[in-house]
């Protein structure tokens, strides 16, 4: 398989004794990241693998700027995340990262066109709404409540709501963990697409072992830390991931 | 175009429009009482200065015997005094076509150089010319009220001189906007009349050629009123004078001054209760949509829209509530405040009234309205904002329960798990349990409220009529006459007992306080005007010294045993200390009274009479009336059974629209209080209630949990809602507190129940609804959404 990611000098993520405590005064200390150093090339789709509570999610939120570290540092290419404000990250979420949930979490009383245009009617250089949900195969679906769609395409309007902005990173905590392995792969050709066809740097939580074959890199997690990083030198399509 | 953001809002306040309708209409409520006191007070202020001011309204009005012409250049002198007018006035009782029972009126002299002061406005026709003697105008309430047009004849005895009088046009004037005959409490538009007649010609009848008896001052802007009046009296003392007095004791412009004080107060005790429920709805129902779109607040965070724009956004939902509720507000505002100014059409007899919905009215109104939202919206906007991203992605963890003394009192009671459900969620929610109780008690207070007033009316009637001046009609003197008028009085037809009283003016002082009023004195055993003990118990007239009404001793400081001093006014001059015999009860006025014999020993004078209380048999009622007519010296009558009646009659029609408006004030609060009490702890418990059904219990004990948590706070907010009721009813009560009339503070145990009653039906009315949804529900999908 071909890849078009672009080789540059500076990563698009890189993490430097990433670390975040839970907790403290008085009740139990839970470390959630225990020192993570990271370097995530520019335009790679990466899969995030290991146990619940191995600290996936939770690095997932410090770098799409949902949460802050308790210590580290972490950049998105040249800015560093982990000396903004809240106001700071605010803005780096609406221009550069695009969320995908496990939950969908699609807003019940808006259409699928209108869920899309939550992000496109706040983001700085969208495209329209109709045209992402064609990039999903959901055109034709446009006009419906998320009550009246199945959960595959519920998932796709959330994946299209994240692309909708034109995001330099995609970021999916677990996409298909609620989902049948047709629905799901459908999800996954989605975003292997969206990779593909405009380089978007795109990292996926998920407890299927399988989805790592799709992936550039795999990343394993164990008890906050970072036990294994692996290279896919050949990859296979959605399609062929296995269940 | 809309934003996807606003489409979710409009969406959402579809969604909660049965919520969102129950607290417009709280708001509503409150921004047309707001709107229609605030504007209905400006609007009498604002009517009241400009005719005054076209009309030359008096600001100092003093009455003598008689007084001569001359005397008036003095008056004119005295510093301060811009314009001075001399009058004659005086009573007559009148004879009109087609109407069996004698009216009255009171003849106005009209300077021949046209009135300065007191300026009467002309409605229709012309006025009398200087030199009729026949000729007068009247008002165009009476008028009216007979069907009378210019041209048209009446007959007037005055002084027992039967006069035809020609009606030549009709006035208003700034001195009756609001007109009471003698001795009634409403007006009586057909049975009294005010006219104005030449000066030559009104002297002529009363006997006042070269004097006046009334006499009304304009001051300069820097003059001393008081000093003014101290002069004006001593100028008047030795003409029989009985004390000048400010505007403000003026009776049209007093009870002006009452009703706005009255308005003031609906607008100051109501409204701010209202805009504090709805404060506390919106706080109630946008708190748990925060808490249930916990998730949705959290993705708008993710995809980066700002704390400020999700803060906006629930903002925005309050906002829209608001609004709706101020337009409805504002039209039944409209329609309230058209509706008072028709009431005070009737009566109170203006020439014009400004408008009472100015747009800065409209505007204040929306915008409290809009604020006491958003006042409430604040909390939940505010935890919105503050939510942190990650932390809104996840649900909220259960909330903290722990054992407490409530276990331990349940454990001991033997309570089932159901009740420690519902009690558990008012202990758990305290603040919210306290604010839901509180709402619902302010329901039952308004309603006690306004049950009180009905009770302290009747109370006022019973008094009044039924203890105190028990006399079917009362003649008024022209004169003071002696004792033998009593004995006339028994030989006119119909009439069964007469009881003679004596009114002397006077001034009763302790220190520096005083008051200009008459002393009352009557027969020892009168059977008729009774003086009653603050307990309504008759009381007899002390051998010695006076008896005074509970307000007078309270405004002279004196208990009973404490000495008053008593100048003599009118013709009689000298001075007396009377012991304080006893303190009586009076609803109407206020009063002095002392024994006709002792009063008349003091004066060193034979008793005299200046009117005659009757007892009257109803089926000679006819032949009295027409002998009443023709009767000389005869000033005025007053029929005491129509004058019940009317007060009566005008108590029942206000009380109509009192409770009406109580009742749906009362209604939409509680409805509003309880229905969106209710929704949220279906919203909050149907995970729960979906595991009961599974688990076997029935639809009627899954309801029990539901509602028991509205029933207990109902419950609790009863005693609690008397209260308020009766707090509220003792500022009414002393709010009401005037020389003109007071109320007595009557709280009964049917007011309370029949409160109680309203409240409990419309909670009940409200859970039905809540439970109706709950039936309907689909239980099992209840619980496969993720919440």
């Amino acid at each position: 398989m071909s890849s078009t990611r672009a080789t540059q000098e500076i990563p698009a993520f890189r993490t430097r004794g990433i670390t975040k405590i839970y907790g403290g005064r008085g009740t139990a200390e839970v470390r959630a990241l225990d020192g993570v150093d990271l370097d995530l090339p520019e335009g790679e789709l990466v899969v995030l693998l290991g146990p619940s509570g191995s600290g996936k999610s939770t690095l997932l939120n410090i770098i799409g700027g949902l949460d802050h570290a308790t210590s580290g540092e972490a950049w998105f290419r040249d800015q560093e995340l982990t000396s903004m404000s809240d106001r700071q990250l605010t803005r780096y979420r609406r221009d550069n990262v695009g969320f995908v949930f496990q939950f969908y979490n699609l807003v019940a009383s808006l259409t699928a066109r209108e869920n899309v245009a939550l992000v496109t009617d706040v983001a700085p250089d969208p495209m329209r709404p109709e045209e992402a949900l064609a990039l999903v195969g959901l055109q034709e679906r446009q006009d419906h409540f998320p009550a009246q769609m199945s959960g595959g395409e519920q998932q796709r309007v959330a994946i299209a709501r994240a692309i909708a902005k034109r995001p330099g990173v995609l970021l999916c905590d677990e996409p298909t963990g609620a989902l049948d392995s047709k629905t799901g792969t459908a999800v996954l050709a989605a975003l292997e697409d969206v990779n593909t066809r405009f380089g978007t740097t795109t990292l996926v939580i998920t407890h299927n072992a399988g989805i790592r074959k799709m992936a550039h890199r795999v990343i394993r997690f164990q008890d906050g830390r970072v036990v294994e990083i692996e290279e896919n030198k050949t990859r296979i399509r959605a399609h062929e991931v296995t269940w | 175009m809309l934003h996807a953001l606003d489409r979710k809002l409009l969406r959402d306040l579809w969604r909660l429009k049965a919520q969102a309708l129950a607290i417009s209409l709280v708001l509503a409520c409150g921004v047309a009482i707001f709107m229609t006191g605030l504007g209905m007070v400006r609007a009498l202020e604002v009517t009241l200065e400009d005719y005054y001011n076209r009309q030359h309204f008096a600001h100092v009005f003093a009455s003598a015997r008689r007084a001569p012409a001359s005397l008036l250049r003095d008056v004119e002198a005295i510093d301060g005094v811009q314009t001075a007018e001399a009058r004659v006035v005086g009573s007559v009782v009148l004879d009109l076509p087609g109407r069996a029972a004698p009216a009255s009126g009171r003849v106005i002299s009209l300077p021949d150089t046209g009135p300065a002061l007191n300026v009467p406005l002309l409605v229709s026709g012309r006025f009398p010319s200087e030199t009729a003697g026949d000729e007068v105008v009247v008002t165009d309430r009476f008028a009216s009220a007979n069907g009378y047009r210019p041209g048209d004849r009446f007959a007037a005895i005055a002084d027992g001189k039967r006069l035809i009088l020609t009606i030549t046009g009709t006035v208003r004037s700034p001195e009756f906007i609001y007109t009471l005959p003698p001795g009634g409490l409403m007006p009586d538009d057909a049975g009294y009349a005010i006219m104005w007649m030449p000066e030559t010609a009104a002297a002529g009848v009363f006997g006042m050629s070269g004097a006046f008896n009334d006499l009304s001052l304009k001051l300069r802007r820097d003059a001393n009123q008081q000093a003014v009046i101290d002069r004006i009296d001593s100028l008047l003392e030795p003409w029989g004078g009985v004390g000048a007095h400010v505007r403000e004791l003026q009776m049209s412009h007093a009870f002006m001054q009452a009703e706005l004080d009255q308005l003031r107060s609906m607008s100051a005790v109501l409204p701010p209760i209202l805009f504090g429920v709805t404060a506390f709805l919106v706080n109630m129902v946008l708190g748990r949509i925060v808490t249930l779109e916990r998730s949705e607040i959290g993705l708008l965070k993710a995809l980066g829209y700002r704390d400020s724009e999700i803060a906006m956004h629930y903002l925005m939902l309050a906002t829209l509530v608001a609004a709706l509720g101020v337009c409805l507000g504002w039209a039944s505002g409209a329609w309230l405040s058209s509706g008072m100014s028709q009431l005070y059409a009737r009566f109170f007899d203006f020439p014009w009234l400004v408008q009472p919905h100015a747009i800065d009215v409209f505007a204040i109104a929306g915008l409290i309205g809009l604020a006491s939202a958003a006042i409430g919206a604040l909390r939940a906007a505010w935890s919105a904002a503050a939510l942190a991203p990650a932390v809104a992605m996840s649900p909220p963890a259960p909330p903290a329960f722990r054992r407490g003394f409530l276990d331990a009192v349940s454990g001991w009671l033997g309570l089932p798990q159901t009740a420690m459900m519902v009690l558990r969620g008012i202990v758990r929610w305290p603040l919210r349990a306290a604010f839901t109780s509180l709402g619902l008690s302010l329901g039952v207070a308004i309603l006690v409220a306004s049950n009180f007033m009905l009770d302290s009316l009747d109370a006022v009637i019973d008094t009044s009529f039924f203890k105190s001046n028990r006399q079917h009609a009362t003649l008024i003197l022209a004169h003071e006459q002696p004792l033998s008028a009593v004995a006339d009085a028994r030989h006119l037809p119909g009439v069964l007992a007469v009881e003679p009283q004596f009114d002397l003016p006077v001034t009763l002082s302790v220190g520096p306080r005083e008051k200009k009023l008459a002393i009352s004195a009557r027969p020892l055993g009168g059977d008729l005007a009774r003086t009653l003990d603050v307990e309504e118990n008759p009381v007899p007239l002390p051998e010695q010294g006076v008896l005074l009404s509970a307000k007078l001793a309270a405004y002279l400081g004196v208990r009973p045993g404490d000495m008053v001093r008593v100048t003599l006014s009118g013709l009689r001059e000298g001075e007396m200390v009377l012991p304080v015999a006893a303190v009586t009860q009076q609803y109407i006025g206020i009063g002095a009274y002392m024994r006709l014999d002792a009063l008349a020993a003091l004066l060193g004078e034979a008793p005299r009479v200046t009117s005659l209380n009757l007892w009257i048999d109803p089926n000679e009622l006819s032949e009295l009336e027409a002998a009443l007519k023709s009767m000389p010296a005869l000033a005025t009558t007053v029929m005491l059974t129509d004058v019940r009646k009317s007060f009566q009659d005008t108590i029942s029609e206000n009380v109509r629209i009192n409770t009406v408006l109580f009742l749906t004030i009362s209604a939409l609060i509680t409805v509003g209080v309880a229905y969106n009490g209710a929704r949220i702890q279906l919203s909050e418990r149907a995970r729960e209630l979906a595991s009961l059904r599974i688990l076997g219990f029935t639809r009627a004990e899954v309801s029990t949990i539901l509602l028991g948590e509205t029933a207990v706070l109902a419950l609790i907010a009863q005693p609690l809602g008397w209260l308020i009721g009766g707090w509220i009813a003792w500022a009414m009560m002393a709010g009401f507190d005037s020389d003109l009339y007071r109320i007595p503070l009557v709280l009964t145990a049917q007011n309370f129940a029949s409160a109680s009653l309203v409240t409990l039906t419309a909670v009940t009315a409200a859970a039905l609804l809540v439970r109706r949804r709950l039936d309907r529900a689909d239980l099992i999908a209840v619980l496969k959404t993720r919440e």
